[in-house]
């Protein structure tokens, strides 16, 4: 029997144009933390700014990491869930989508962002953070795609959307999911 | 924590060798073993270090977010993982890479382990090794075993071990150099993994190969023991041999390596290695392990009476095989090009930055035709993807032959000159192709407050600071001062190697206006070459923010000042330490908080700075005498015999018991009398003389009980079990076990001589 799936990333792009800085994120996240602002536990804040195209500015959990992060040099809200999830690959799709985008309100409203930072909620991408589980092969793709389907329809409506495997095969599996009307993002 | 652990182990099966795979069944017999409240803490901290797993900060829990120090909730009713340490709490993973050397299928492996199991980032260290952080200890038996699969080994990079065995990354291409010692750094490092002999030294001991003497590639005279290649003329033959050093170190009182021996034939460098070892576990410090490095034993006994002990015992080590086999090996040892040698076309297009990077990144090999290219990494990290992109380069312009360097950097070596300039392209596009390799830019740094829990300031938020203010001056540019190095540690410590820059920082605290302020002490004038040949003079504590002021200060006064030719250190010398002091006493006062808060903040934090985060260290590793460890060893044995017998596997299971109960034996043996047994009947009737007869081993209620299931089952061994038979053996090795402990901490209480 195939391995469920789990560990279950999910990326929520920023519109163009993106902040040239994240110095804001470090003071953001470690509010965060004071304040309890997310269901996981919430540990360090993690300054990778130097790095290029890599991880940004990453709010450590014990459940899960947040992270404006820059792979690919696209600015995104990266939701990194570590701890396994119960339920079905729609379950997993919507708790780790759920997340990202309450981050993404979230960071929105902060001040060292306001009017700065928008995300883009008709496209993100997903990242099955575990090879063994998820191996990125086509096979895998396909096994996964009526789950990411139902979740994606479940979201944006049946038939509207496109997904897409991306990258390399030495990745991990790694998905885009759009809108298909989705050109010109609604803000 | 990842759901695919459990399958890791069948799916790898075939491709671990066989002494790693049973090494990390045996690292996570004693994971299950600490769950079930089974071993010690202490005894299990140092078994996870020995294994590279380290704690990082806030591991105790507790956290001051800038407001006040809080508890992490994290789930409770689990074990420590050591003493005042969170089972779930996130720590680091250490890979240990002897003399720096990587294929490109281990560069990917490293890259899918940070990104499943750590945050995205690998990160260099200034041992050559490679971390990772964030990492949760239930992972930890998966990620070793996915190195193992790829030939890498995470033994002993922590703990109070040898650790990872340095040296020169440009070690068989270097136009200086008297030899190559890749071969010879390779040999130690194996020879010395998991040897004997090594397996109870008071603190962690450092070793590191070095090719020439004038270079400071592998910074030879801070170590424990260095080597620097010699040839010597010998009956009218030329021999290959090594300038020894011992007893160099930094940490918090810097200690220059003494020299040993001044040319040591290539044939005595395992035997002394070996004598060197015993010399420091019987005479070493175990107790203080503020004094257990070897540089304080050389500096007690001095250094006469050392080598006359080292001599001594070299005198008495019994002729081991592999001593000749390894050296054997030696000539083997090859790193063949991938291409033919090549020219640059001078004429030929090329992108724009290629001059500079060629100038900064490019070394030209003693190999005509050939160079190497540093990889600068700032501070050391990479990410997965780059990995990827590095491990592809190996591939299409070498044969593999990459190394990671003490400067936190990465080398691609045998790259054809006239492959340069694609090379340069492809690294630019994925942004690999900073011209800043050894520049002043190229600073240097420990992980600091960021993960390290002894961290005091921000080691790597300075770094990052002060690296992007001298790209914007341009300072890598400025030839006056490009080749300075900066060094920066979190803490006096000095893991970041700041007494051997040009300008050093550690970081402390002051009290200031009732607040707590993070300070870095300056030091200035050390020297990286020569083998890092001195040490910089401590001129004083700069607020965090006013670091950048301080440093700029020193460039433009040495840009403007120097005398023709003249160094950094010799320029030091010259204007003294009273006027380098004059020179920025003006930046130590501290401005008020409420006129300017950002001096009680850290760089990269945003909270309010506070040493209440101070853990307890774990670089020198937990002290755990031998038979802690050996007892811990026995428990896991009887473990083993439980999964055996519940496995169906009966003989197995009752000789694993009746093992189990002969180490325990053994165990007390070496503690009592020093004696080490092997042979299962002198095990027997030395355990009998000194512990049944002498009745040491009785239990006051017991009596000699538990003594006779070890003579039981010492009897009956090779008779057939039932399943019966072989369950109550396991019980009754697990009792006796129970014993030895008591039998050990009674010994430990007893007045000496009692
Ligand atoms: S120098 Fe101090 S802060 Fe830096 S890694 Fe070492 S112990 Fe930690």
């Amino acid at each position: 029997m195939a391995k469920q799936p789990d560990h279950i990333n999910v990326k929520i792009f920023a519109l163009e144009p993106t902040p040239e800085d994240l110095a804001g994120a470090i003071p953001v996240f470690h509010r965060w933390i004071q304040q309890n602002a997310a269901p996981e536990l919430l540990i360090d804040v993690a300054d990778y700014r130097h790095v290029p195209a890599g991880p940004g500015v990453i709010l450590v959990g014990l459940e899960a990491n947040y992270s404006l992060d820059l792979t690919e040099n696209r600015l995104g809200l990266l939701y990194n869930r570590k701890k396994p999830v119960a339920g079905s690959l729609e379950d997993k799709l919507r708790q780790a989508y759920e997340a990202a985008s309450a981050a993404c309100r979230r960071l929105e409203q902060e001040p060292e962002f306001h009017r700065k930072l928008h995300f883009d909620p008709n496209s993100c991408e997903v990242i099955f953070n575990d090879r063994l589980l998820a191996p990125n092969t086509l096979e895998t793709f396909e096994r996964l795609r009526s789950g990411m389907e139902q979740f994606f329809a479940e979201l944006w409506g049946r038939g509207t959307f496109a997904l897409e495997r991306v990258g390399e095969p030495r990745e991990r599996l790694r998905v885009r999911a759009a809108v298909r009307s989705s050109l010109t993002p609604l803000i | 924590m990842k759901a695919s652990n459990p399958f890791w182990k069948d799916q790898l099966e075939d491709q671990m060798p066989p002494q790693l795979a049973a090494e990390i069944d045996v690292f996570e017999h004693e994971l299950a073993l600490r769950r079930q409240g089974k071993i010690d803490e202490r005894v299990f901290a140092e078994t996870r270090l020995r294994r590279g797993v380290y704690g990082q900060r806030y591991d105790s829990g507790q956290r001051h977010d800038g407001i006040r120090t809080r508890t992490l909730a994290y789930p409770e009713g689990k074990p420590t993982k050591g003493p005042n340490t969170v089972w779930d709490a996130p720590g680091m993973q250490r890979i240990k890479i002897p003399f720096g050397g990587l294929n490109a299928r281990q560069l990917e492996v490293i890259a899918e382990l940070a990104e499943e199991y750590a945050d995205g980032v690998a990160h260099v260290t200034t041992r050559q090794d490679f971390q990772l952080h964030f990492v949760h200890i239930d992972d930890t038996p998966t990620i070793m075993r996915r190195l193992a699969a790829v030939g890498i080994t995470t033994r002993e990079a922590c703990g109070n071990s040898i650790r990872n065995v340095t040296a020169c990354p440009l070690a068989g291409v270097c136009r200086d150099q008297v030899f190559d010692v890749t071969p010879y750094a390779k040999m130690m490092a194996y020879y010395l993994l998991g040897h004997p002999e090594c397996q109870d030294f008071g603190r962690k001991f450092k070793i590191a190969f070095s090719g020439c003497k004038e270079n400071p590639c592998a910074l030879v005279r801070m170590h424990d023991m260095g080597f620097i290649a010699a040839v010597r003329e010998v009956d009218g033959a030329l021999r290959r041999g090594f300038e020894v050093y011992v007893g160099g170190g930094l940490g918090t009182v810097p200690y220059q390596a003494k020299l040993f021996a001044e040319f040591l034939p290539v044939e005595e460098l395992l035997p002394l290695a070996v004598a060197v070892a015993r010399v420091y576990t019987k005479y070493g410090e175990k107790k203080n392990r503020n004094t257990a490095r070897i540089k304080f034993l050389v500096h007690k006994l001095g250094l006469e009476e050392f080598k006359q002990r080292v001599e001594q015992e070299r005198a008495g080590l019994r002729p081991d095989p592999r001593w000749e086999q390894m050296l054997r090996e030696i000539p083997t040892y090859q790193e063949r090009p991938l291409k033919d040698p090549g020219l640059l076309q001078i004429t030929a297009p090329r992108l724009e930055g290629f001059e500079r990077w060629y100038a900064r990144n490019v070394y030209r090999q003693r190999q005509p035709g050939y160079a190497t290219v540093t990889i600068a990494l700032p501070l050391g990290d990479i990410t997965a993807a780059q990995l990827r992109r590095v491990a592809d380069l190996a591939r299409k312009y070498t044969r593999e032959t990459v190394r990671t360097t003490v400067e936190q950097n990465l080398v691609l070596r045998w790259v054809s000159e006239a492959d340069l300039p694609a090379l340069y392209a492809e690294l630019k596009a994925a942004q690999l192709a900073e011209p800043v390799a050894g520049s002043i830019a190229d600073i240097v740094a420990c992980p600091g407050t960021d993960t390290c829990k002894l961290g005091i300031a921000s080691s790597r938020g300075l770094a990052a600071e002060l690296r992007q203010r001298l790209l914007a001056q341009g300072a890598d540019q400025d030839a006056a001062v490009s080749n300075l190095h900066i060094k920066i540690s979190g803490c006096f410590n000095s893991c970041g190697q700041h007494h051997v820059a040009d300008i050093g920082f550690y970081g402390v605290s002051r009290n200031k206006n009732g607040y707590t302020v993070p300070h870095f002490q300056l030091l200035v004038g050390g020297q990286w070459e020569e083998n890092a040949g001195s040490y910089g003079l401590a001129i004083g504590a700069i607020p965090a923010k006013r670091v950048p002021e301080a440093l700029e200060r020193f460039i433009r006064r040495y840009r403007s000042e120097r005398a023709f030719g003249e160094s950094f250190q010799s320029f030091i010398q010259r204007i003294g330490k009273a006027e380098c002091k004059r020179m920025v006493e003006d930046l130590m006062p501290v401005p008020p908080h409420e006129e300017d808060p950002s001096f009680y903040v850290d760089w990269s934090d945003a909270r309010e700075f506070t040493i209440g985060d101070l853990g307890v260290g774990e670089c020198a590793g937990e002290l755990v005498s031998p038979v802690d460890f050996q007892l811990a060893a026995c428990e896991r044995e009887a473990f083993e015999a439980q999964l055996l017998l519940e496995a169906g596997q009966i003989e197995r299971a009752a000789q694993t018991a009746y093992k189990a109960m002969m180490h325990g034996a053994q165990a007390l043996l070496r503690f009592k009398l020093g004696a080490f047994p092997e042979d299962p009947e002198a095990v027997y009737q030395q355990f009998r003389t000194h512990f049944y007869d002498t009745q040491l081993f009785f239990d006051p209620f017991a009596q000699g009980k538990f003594a006779h299931y070890y003579f039981a089952a010492h009897a009956r061994n090779g008779a057939p079990h039932d399943p019966e038979s072989a369950r109550r053996q396991i019980e009754e090795a697990q009792l006796f076990l129970e014993a030895a402990h008591s039998c050990y901490a009674r010994m430990l209480a007893a007045p000496a001589g009692g």
